[in-house]
């Protein structure tokens, strides 16, 4: 390996992209995680009510049910196109 | 009272067998008395670790069915005094070991032993969540990588939604990061994930840090845990991590790159 491989290398640092790919995948999958098993359902049927007025993308709905001590807030976010 | 200890890590391969052998070995070595058992159902791996695979006669399954003892089954460690092991069974039925039947198992061997270390199978299914149900403390085996410290946080999240812990609303089950197989000059190139990464990632107390060791190869090749290898590095990082488990502060050594491996780096290949 050359002296200038040497430092092109170490830029590359696939280790930070390691890191950040990490960060992404296990903040979302702890959200999704202690979800109920009704979700999906109910996230496939308000998609299919919301179709019915604007043409959206399976993507463009979130559903999450998140748990503040005892009350629970059901969040729904749906991204319309241009 | 017993400790049940869970060896636990999602992803298969990364040393939770290993883990198991070494900290089993090391808690009998200090005085305590300490049963491993093999959880890892028609995959039997634990009794070559500790060289006691002609000595099998009885298994984990047997016992649970009735069909031996516990007496019948336990094996009598030959490394070291206070130690003995449960093996795993054969069997291809996956689902031999039923939650009561270990959970009689454990209750009758808490009755005589300090520490009961589980050998969990790969995996997140049955065999991995039968093995962490009982545990009152969970080591995580991570290896530092990405599928590995993905799978880890998954099994975080199974400890403390379906634990019996978490069912009757005790404590939580005690979570310590041990990881595998690091090879700090990589980490220092940027090719791998340092441990700062991985534990800032998965937000748990860190127990050991295991370097990526020939000698743990050396060890397994002769049935002996490696932590009775007290002049590896392996050994020695596995020694110190039993002492954390005890409640002792001990510094964590081999982050970095040792001293020849400096001039390797700056002369050699
Ligand atoms: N620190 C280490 N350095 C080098 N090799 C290691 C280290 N830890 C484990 N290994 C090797 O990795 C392989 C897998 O180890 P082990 O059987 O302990 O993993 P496991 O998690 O129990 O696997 P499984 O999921 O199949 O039960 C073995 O060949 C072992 O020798
Ligand atoms: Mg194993």
């Amino acid at each position: 390996m050359s002296f200038f491989d040497y430092f092109k290398t170490k830029k590359q640092n696939t280790a930070s992209i390691a890191k950040e790919r990490l960060q992404i995948i296990v903040a979302h999958e702890r959200t999704t995680r202690n979800q109920p098993d009704y979700l999906p359902q109910l996230q496939q049927e308000l998609l299919d009510v919301i179709r019915k007025y604007v043409s959206i993308r399976e993507e463009d709905i979130q559903v999450q049910l998140d748990k503040n001590g005892n009350c629970s807030v059901l969040e729904l976010n749906v991204t319309l196109p241009e | 009272m017993a400790k049940i200890i869970v060896v636990t890590s999602g992803k298969g391969g990364v040393g939770k067998t290993t883990t198991s052998a070494s900290i089993a070995t090391g808690l009998a070595k200090r005085g305590k008395k300490t049963v491993v058992i093999d959880f890892d159902v028609g995959l039997r791996n634990l009794d070559l670790i500790m060289n006691c695979e002609r000595r099998v006669v009885y298994d984990f399954v047997n016992v649970i069915n009735g069909e031996a003892t516990l007496t019948q089954a336990l094996i009598k460690d030959k490394h070291v005094d206070n130690l003995y092991i449960l093996a795993a069974s054969q069997t291809r039925d996956k689902d031999a070991l039923t939650k009561e039947g270990v959970e009689g198992i454990l209750n009758k061997l808490a009755e005589t032993y300090d520490f009961i270390i589980c050998d969990s199978p790969a995996g997140i299914e049955h065999g991995a969540q039968m093995a962490l149900h009982f545990a009152d403390e969970a080591i995580v085996v991570t290896n530092p990588e990405v599928s590995s410290v993905r799978d880890s946080d998954r099994i975080l999240g199974i400890l403390q939604s379906k634990s019996r812990r978490a069912e009757l609303g005790m404590d939580p089950v005690g979570e310590h990061l041990l990881l595998t197989r690091y090879n700090p000059e990589r980490v220092l190139k940027g090719e791998m994930l340092a441990v700062e990464d991985v534990k800032e990632i998965l937000a748990i107390k860190l127990l050991g840090v295991i370097p990526d060791s020939q000698s743990v190869l050396n060890a397994s090749n002769q049935g002996v845990p490696v932590i009775l290898d007290e002049n590896s590095d392996a050994g020695q990082a596995y020694s110190d991590a039993v002492d954390r488990l005890l409640g002792e502060d001990k510094e964590h050594r081999f982050l970095d790159i040792q001293k020849k491996g400096f001039f390797k780096r700056m002369f050699g290949g």
